[in-house]
């Protein structure tokens, strides 16, 4: 009796260990860019942290708004201050999962479509964000990339009618990331 | 023992469930903090006539325009003040975020000035920490009116002011901000001799945010006693900023005629008690230079 509760629960540790198929990365890319009629708008953030679980399909990611560099100062200083307002809501975050995750082996190199749907926050605003993704699995390396738009107004964001013609009202969001596998 | 087992088991089984629909971020551990620097304490680098503890970001060229119109107790004839203009034409450059050089030209007395300013804290929080931002000012001004009095000896060197501030502040909220610059203005020429070649004078001032793009902006200068002729004031202004997009405007009042620091600090004339005061406004435009 013993013998069998004690394999038991050997059994389950070992399920769980399996179980833990993560990857992450720390170092994901993250831009955007919004061509307006007077003015191109375009920033780039290479520390969003990531982490995919492969077994459940489930998958996050973080950003600090204030590491989003732009080639102007005083576009950066006011994405800052006036529109992101970045003391009051430091992060973006977005919590999803995969739609099909069965289309997708990660156990095995390839390159695979995902479809992924989950809840983006941003501005202190959390909208259903869905959007295609790219994986490719490659000795033990997971890179990602994806690419959606979003809507400015959909996140409160704000923009004065005195230069609404320099901001456009959809963002594009380029996602790209490797992540490596999480030994815990 | 039975249930011990069971629980043990139901831990087992449960606890990652737990955690996998907890945070997966969370796996990763703790973040490692990063530092985050103030930005913006100020909307340009002047609060008013005072230098900020704002420099100009690097590779970018901030084109200012300023007017004082004529003092508002001109009355009626001269359209309180408006008949009558000092000017300021100039430019400050941001060789990197933290050295900015600036030169500018004003009409009162034909003045060219010049400056370095260095920045050289930054305030931060995160895995540094640094209470306020500092900076370093030196500027010199050359005054080319003709001489007063032509018929003796003048020398070049008597044209010559020069500056030395320090500039200290903080950040206190995203709305509040406030400095101290203790400064001494070097004149090689004074006029009498109960007036001091070295003027020693303490500036302050604050702002508030009113909206995201409008703040109230104050400063006040005081020079220790016995220094200067009787009928020079401290100098005391108050204004708003507006920002829109790539230009910030300054309107204000302020008793001081003059720009730049060896005039507002040195020569202020205007009574704030009977309407010695001048409107006045700032323009700056900022340009990123590429090469």
């Amino acid at each position: 009796m013993k013998k069998s509760m004690f394999s038991l629960i050997a059994l389950v540790f070992a399920l769980n260990g399996l179980h833990a198929q993560k990857y992450f990365t720390r170092e994901g890319k993250i831009s955007f860019h919004s061509s307006a009629v007077v003015e191109k708008i375009e920033a780039h953030n290479t520390s969003a942290t990531s982490v995919v679980d492969t077994e459940t399909g489930n998958l996050e990611f973080a950003v600090l708004i204030k590491a989003f560099q732009f080639e102007k100062a005083l576009m950066q200083e006011h994405f800052n201050e006036n529109y992101l307002e970045s003391d009051k809501f430091p992060k973006a975050t977005f919590k999803g999962a995969l739609v099909n995750k069965a289309d997708v082996n990660f156990a095995k190199d390839g390159t695979y479509k995902a479809k992924v749907k989950g809840n983006m926050t941003l501005h202190g605003v959390t909208n259903l964000v869905e959007t295609t993704a790219v994986f490719v699995v490659k000795s033990s390396v997971i890179s990602t990339s994806s690419e959606f738009s979003i809507a400015v107004a959909d996140y409160k964001i704000e923009i004065p009618s005195l230069v609404k013609d320099n901001i456009a009202k959809e963002v594009q969001v380029v996602v790209k990331a490797d992540l490596q596998q999480l030994k815990s | 023992m039975k249930k011990l087992i069971f629980q043990l088991l139901s831990i087992c089984f449960f606890a990652p469930l737990a955690a996998a629909q907890d945070d997966l971020l969370s796996l990763l551990g703790e973040e490692e903090p990063v530092t985050e620097y103030a930005t913006a304490a100020f909307k340009t680098d002047r609060v008013i006539n005072l230098h900020s503890i704002e420099s100009t970001a690097g590779r970018v060229l901030d084109v200012k325009i300023s007017h004082r119109f004529g003092f508002v107790n001109g009355g009626f004839s001269e359209l309180f003040g408006l008949d009558a203009a000092s000017i300021r034409i100039g430019g400050d450059y941001g060789i990197t975020n933290r050295l900015t050089v600036g030169i500018g030209r004003s009409s009162y007395e034909k003045t060219y000035d010049g400056f370095l300013k260095y920045k050289f804290l930054r305030q931060s929080s995160g895995a540094k920490t640094m209470p306020v931002t500092a900076a370093v000012f030196a500027g010199m001004a050359i005054k080319t009116t003709p001489w007063a009095n032509p018929d003796r000896e003048n020398y070049f060197s008597s044209r010559l002011y020069y500056t030395f501030q320090m500039v200290l502040g903080r950040k206190f909220s995203d709305r509040f901000s406030m400095q101290l610059s203790p400064t001494v203005v070097h004149r090689n020429l004074v006029r009498t001799k109960s007036e001091s070649n070295d003027v020693l004078a303490l500036g302050a001032a604050v702002r508030q945010k009113l909206t995201k793009r409008i703040s109230i902006n104050a400063e006040y200068i005081y020079v220790l006693p016995n220094q200067l002729a009787d009928g020079y004031r401290n100098s005391l202004s108050i204004g708003f900023d507006i920002e829109t997009g790539g230009h910030v405007f300054q309107l204000h009042f302020t008793n001081s005629t003059s720009m730049i620091e060896k005039g507002f600090i040195t020569e202020t004339v205007g009574d704030w008690a009977n309407g010695g005061v001048h409107f006045g406004f700032n323009v700056s435009r900022v340009f990123t230079v590429k090469w």
